[in-house]
């Protein structure tokens, strides 16, 4: 388990610290608590209560040793996990101190007595810290004659946490993560003695988007996932240590396979990163590679019937390499691949199609965006540890919570530790801010005085729906000297922007426009030039395709849905020949002339890079697939077209792109845009803002009814005073409307500028893409539904 | 040993616990005195006087005031333990009936010496009449002038809250009765640190129980000599005992510390009439049960000790030979495990597995080894659980093992209690 995420810091800076335990002597940082110092030199005291990131607690008694302080013994066993070592300590464990193993074994004992003996049919089983312990600590026959305890067998206290309060040994972890970690405290401890249960109040579940870790690190089978439940037992299970593909958090990850089946994802082991946490979203969203309509074997559209039809693997290459070589091609990669797939999708566009016209944008974005990108993302080193030792963290178009949950928890422990100042730039206080006491600003221009120097501004990837609002950023952190770090939301596009999948940039940074960028990449790939002139960004690319200027287009992740200008999209691909390299049947692989079936993370292996650019390599899960990844789908098009791209895997990929080296010329420079001013609503009408929640009807979460259980009800928000003026009370249904069509949700009155309406933009009932087909910005009418 | 009614003085006047009754008996003049004071003064004083802890525990209670750190620019205050909750004590709820004044008068001395400008009294929420009394008590006390704004007219601000706890013997115990009164559920807190740095809302605190702070203006009055000529060497002045039970006269005695129970059941009246004294607890039924033998320990904190049990609350409840030692053990280990907060496991599990044993015991079901396995959980639990309510849990058990084994095993051999229940109560007789 971790000790915390600043230990190398502490480990530098701490006065030292010696003490005896059972007669070795152990240094350790001053504050070091005794269990974790013995745990420094091999010792294992039993515990259940205790976690290094929780705040002691001392409950379960089950740690209990003897202590020595100058000379005085205490007259009782001590908890080791909430007493720190001091100077001249002496400690003995149950294994020098008869007293303390007395101790344990009598704690161990009481534990057990109201324990149900299920473990042949408990999840927990085989990987259970009372059931281990109990075999170091406890006894082989009990002495309890009475009766025990009992309970209704499971309670779901959400749609996806199941509690069996017989089980549950009341060490209260899953409660003090939920209060001290996620800040949800929506389950508490109630009643009393032999009968005290962990509880949620009826009229609120336990609708916590990190209720996950109460599982993971509940040390008995009391809290189980309804997903995983009875599934399968840990000693059938095969692990991998993996990366999560969702968010730009960039998650370690252990996922669990039976029977080349993945059944369970669990929060990794990574201290500059998710310590040992991770969301709902990350532990449960992996159905999706699984539904049915996966795709399996490539198709390819009969000419004559225009459906598509099973093709040879052979046959579609060469379909799709014709189709690609007859006119002007553009590559649209998505943002979820890996950094090996997406250096090799721009190395085939500028390679093969001789082309910059690639962009891994499947999203709304702006030509702002692209010039703050190459000089502002690219190559930046910005971390976790500068949220960890800003003095003000400033939340730009980013719901931490909602769009990338681990930094949400990373400021929030910063919050927590030592009052960390938030400021968020947003309509309204979300809870996800109100739980980072953050500060609301409701435009830039207002926070100026918000920075330091050791500021630190966390911009989304929403940022760009906002003229002028990069450029800005950009400007506020010259004057004050903060810094600035853009968050993406999907996993891929930190590694798209280091691999050059974008029409202005060359791999790591080299700006397409720089003559010796491209000779140095071109000498790197064994060719004698790249194509010079700037690239076509993916709303270029599209309008081209859907007038005939661009012929063929090979396309990775992108749901038209997901872009500014849906309707451009479904033109483009109707009208340009498209090759699709996909999971399951989409938008585009309805309209697609060569589909090729590919690899989910699970089946491959590679790199992804976190918001930080901090690489999140991860092995391939299920080692008998025989899917094919998108890279080996390139390759064969690349052969097929007589321009090899020599990259036989992911492993030779990142060799390539690691040898390419920094980039040490001329950057591109910063975007100046002004700020252009919001459309001035009149009554009956509002600005919309949007944004996606953690938890909607994004397709990598399909399939999980379980998580989707938990997702937060959609409803419109409104400010008071615009609700009176169009009639409306809390709870009404809200029509908002535009001409491509309109959403109804029941109304909560928020704290908020009048004339601005919120909407959750992917959500059941709220789609806004594909109903109102607009964007954050965008003037929307609103009115009564009655 | 005589009686030295100090606090209970003028109980017997009816209107005492009125702000005139007890004004009129030289009430409040200790306030005047002590507002003329230094609070350093103050608690010099006390501390001289020997006074300590009547909670139970005995801790110096100017020694514990000396602790609030003081210009530390933090709000601090008192908080005062009215939630007496231990069987067989009844000593705070008949004071706070009869003579709220003295208690409000011992919290504006204390809080004054502390530099606290707020008190809270947690008192027992079950015995509403108290807590009305108490309501009524401090109502007058601001409409006096004694409470609020500029007390007494010496720019001294205090105010003072009574908060009715509801239902949790746990809450007795400081840290969890500060939780409680933060609105939270009732549960010891960890210590360090200690409510003297880190109290009610994370500032310096404290918790001092009813009888201490009542003592406080009769000491101010009375002088430090005064306190002192009573009581023992290092057990000093007057204190109330709650005779209970078996006596014929069960009620408050106040009396110097170090009386013994002989001499109190003489001044009681004896055990109740053709019966003889089997077994007593020196401070409620935390505290180890003691016998007959022990009818001339000196009751104070160290007499009591070096006799193998604590002096507590002074509760003295009084059993006679009728009294089956198996019935009474069980009784009170179900209140244990009834008020056992569930936070640490040896008193969560161990009073629920101990009453279980017990039942069976009492039924005359198990073996001799049973009470061989009761030690060894009570061992178990002694020492190991969180906070001392799993301590008290066993006391009851391992004393009347150490005491009365032998009539534990006369229920085995048996098969059933030997004794009558009807015999030790009140109307044994009655219908024969």
């Amino acid at each position: 388990m971790t000790i915390t995420n600043n230990t190398e810091n502490v480990v530098a800076q701490a006065e030292m610290v010696t003490a005896t335990i059972d007669g070795f002597e152990v240094s350790v940082p001053k504050g070091t608590l005794i269990i974790r110092a013995a745990e420094t030199i091999g010792i294992q005291i039993p515990r259940f209560c205790d976690h290094p990131l929780l705040a002691p607690v001392g409950a379960c008694r089950q740690c209990l040793v003897d202590v020595e302080v100058n000379g005085r013994a205490f007259p009782k066993p001590q908890a080791s996990c909430t007493m720190p070592i001091e100077p001249g300590m002496v400690v003995k464990t149950q294994l020098s101190s008869p007293v303390a193993e007395k101790a344990q074994r009598g704690v161990m004992e009481f534990l057990l007595i109201n324990h149900p003996l299920d473990c042949p049919v408990c999840d927990k089983g085989g990987e259970c810290p009372l059931q281990n312990q109990a075999m170091s600590t406890g006894q082989g026959q009990t002495r309890f004659e009475g009766t025990k305890r009992t309970f209704p067998k499971p309670i779901n206290i959400s749609s996806q946490v199941l509690l069996d309060r017989e089980r549950c040994i009341l060490c209260a972890r899953c409660t003090r993560f939920s209060e001290q970690i996620a800040g949800d405290p929506f389950i508490s401890m109630s009643e009393r003695g032999a009968l005290q249960q962990v509880a949620i109040y009826e009229k609120d579940p336990f609708e916590s988007y990190f209720s996950g870790n109460t599982i993971q690190i509940c040390p008995v089978g009391a809290l189980t996932g309804a997903s995983y439940r009875f599934r399968a037992r840990p000693f059938d299970l095969v692990s991998t240590a993996t990366a999560c593909e969702h968010c730009a958090a960039g998650c370690s990850m252990r996922t669990d396979v039976r029977r080349s089946k993945v059944l369970r994802r669990l929060a990794g082991d990574d201290p500059a990163v998710n310590e040992e946490w991770n969301c709902d979203k990350g532990r449960w969203a992996f159905t999706y590679a699984t539904a049915p309509d996966r795709l399996t074997t490539p198709l390819i559209r009969n000419e004559m019937s225009g459906e598509l039809v099973p093709a040879s693997w052979p046959e579609a290459i060469a379909v799709a390499a014709a189709g690609l070589s007859k006119s002007r091609a553009a590559v649209l990669p998505g943002g979820r691949l890996t950094l090996e797939e997406v250096y090799t999708y721009q190395k085939f566009a500028r390679v093969v199609l001789g082309t910059n016209d690639i962009d891994f944008r499947a999203r709304p974005f702006s030509a702002e965006e692209s010039a703050f990108l190459a000089s502002h993302v690219v190559g930046s080193t910005i971390s976790n540890a500068d949220i960890d030792s800003a003095d003000s963290v400033l939340l730009i178009s980013f719901e931490a919570e909602e769009e990338s949950p681990i930094i949400f928890l990373r400021i929030r422990k910063q919050v927590m530790k030592r009052a960390l100042k938030v400021g968020t730039v947003a309509p309204f206080l979300t809870p996800g801010a109100s739980k980072l006491n953050a500060m609301l600003y409701h435009s830039i221009t207002e926070i100026e005085s918000f920075f330091t120097n050791k500021s630190l501004i966390l911009v989304g990837e929403r940022a760009a729906q906002t003229p002028g609002l990069l450029s800005k950023v950009i400007e506020i952190a010259n004057s004050s000297g903060a810094k600035i770090a853009w968050i993406p939301r999907r996993a891929g596009e930190r590694g798209a922007i280091e691999a050059g999948a974008i029409g202005n940039l060359l791999p790591l940074g080299r700006p397409v426009s720089n003559a010796t960028a491209r000779v140095d990449i071109a000498a790197a790939w064994g060719i004698a030039s790249l194509p010079s002139g700037p690239g076509l960004d993916t709303l270029e690319i599209l309008k081209s395709a859907a007038t005939g200027q661009i012929g063929a287009l090979l396309i990775g992740g992108l749901d038209p849905f997901d872009l500014a200008e849906p309707a451009i999209a479904l033109a483009a691909l109707d009208s340009a020949f498209v090759v699709s390299l996909e999971l399951r049947e989409s938008e585009v692989t309805k309209r697609a002339n060569v589909v090729f079936p590919v690899a989910s993370v699970t089946e491959k292996s590679g790199t992804f890079l976190n918001w930080e650019g901090r690489e999140r390599g991860f092995e391939q899960v299920l080692k008998d697939t025989t899917r094919v990844s998108d890279l080996r789908v390139l390759t064969m098009l690349a052969e097929a077209l007589a321009a090899p791209l020599n990259l036989r895997d992911s492993v030779s990929a990142k060799a390539e792109f690691d040898s390419l080296g920094e980039w040490d010329g001329e950057r591109t420079p910063a975007p100046s845009e002004p700020i252009v001013a919001a459309p001035t609503p009149s009554a009956g009408e509002a600005v919309l803002i949007t944004w996606r929640m953690l938890l909607d009807l994004g397709s990598m979460q399909d399939g999980e009814a379980n998580l989707a259980g938990t997702a937060r009800k959609a409803n419109v928000k409104l400010a008071a005073e615009t609700a009176s003026e169009i009639g409306v009370r809390d709870g009404d249904l809200v029509r908002v409307s535009t001409e491509a069509g309109s959403i109804a949700l029941p109304l909560e009155i928020t704290e908020m500028p009048v004339r601005v309406v919120w909407l959750p933009e992917n959500s059941f009932g709220s789609q806004i893409r594909r109903s109102l087909r607009v964007t954050s910005g965008a003037l929307v009418r609103i009115g009564s539904e009655a | 040993m005589k009686l030295t009614p100090v606090l209970s003085a003028n109980w017997d006047q009816k209107d005492l616990f009125t702000i005139d009754g007890y004004r009129r008996n030289g009430g409040y003049s200790a306030m005047k005195k002590a507002l003329a004071m230094e609070p350093a003064a103050i608690i010099s004083l006390i501390k001289e006087s020997g006074l300590r802890g009547r909670g139970g525990a005995g801790f110096p209670t100017g020694l514990k005031w000396s602790f609030i750190p003081q210009g530390d620019g933090k709000p601090h205050y008192l908080v005062v333990n009215a939630d007496e909750s231990e069987p067989g004590t009844c000593k705070d709820m008949p004071l706070l009936l009869a003579n709220p004044h003295v208690l409000i008068e011992g919290v504006i001395i204390a809080s004054y010496a502390i530099n606290s400008n707020q008190a809270f009294i947690y008192v027992r929420g079950e015995v509403v009449h108290v807590v009305r009394r108490l309501q009524q008590a401090v109502a007058d006390a601001y409409a006096a002038g004694l409470l609020g704004k500029n007390i007494d007219g010496k720019g001294y601000d205090l105010d003072l809250v009574i908060h009715a706890g509801a239902g949790a013997y746990i809450c007795g115990e400081e840290t969890a009765l500060l939780d409680s009164l933060e609105g939270f559920r009732g549960q010891p807190r960890l210590r360090p640190p200690f409510p003297a740095i880190a109290g009610l809302y994370a500032c310096p605190t404290v918790i001092n129980n009813v009888e201490s702070i009542a003592s406080v203006p009769a000491i101010i009055n009375g002088g430090v000599a005064w306190f002192a000529s009573m009581g023992t060497e290092k057990s000093k002045g007057f204190t109330l005992y709650s005779l209970s039970g078996h006596v014929k006269q069960p009620g408050q005695y106040e009396a110097p510390l170090g009386i013994t129970l002989r001499e109190l059941l003489e001044l009681s009246g004896g055990v109740r009439e053709g019966h003889t004294l089997k077994f007593w607890t020196p401070g409620g039924s935390s505290t180890p049960l003691f016998t007959a033998e022990h009818l001339d320990v000196p009751l104070d904190y160290e007499g009591v000790a070096s006799a193998g049990s604590m002096l507590g609350t002074k509760a003295l409840q009084i059993f006679d030979e009728t009294t089956c030692i198996v019935r009474a053990v069980l009784r009170w280990s179900e209140f244990y495990q009834h008020e056992s907060c569930g936070k640490c496991t040896p008193c969560r599990e161990g009073t629920y597995w101990l009453v279980q044993i017990l039942k069976d015991l009492e039924a005359g079901k198990g073996t001799e080894e049973d009470l061989d396995k009761l030690l060894d959980l009570c061992d178990n639990i002694l020492g190991r659980a969180f906070c001392a309510l799993g301590d008290g849990a066993t006391s009851p058990i391992t004393s009347s093992i150490k005491y009365f084994r032998s009539e534990y095993i006369a229920h085995l051999t048996a098969g059933q209690c030997p004794f009558d229940p009807v015999a030790s109560t009140l109307f044994a007789g009655v219908n024969a």
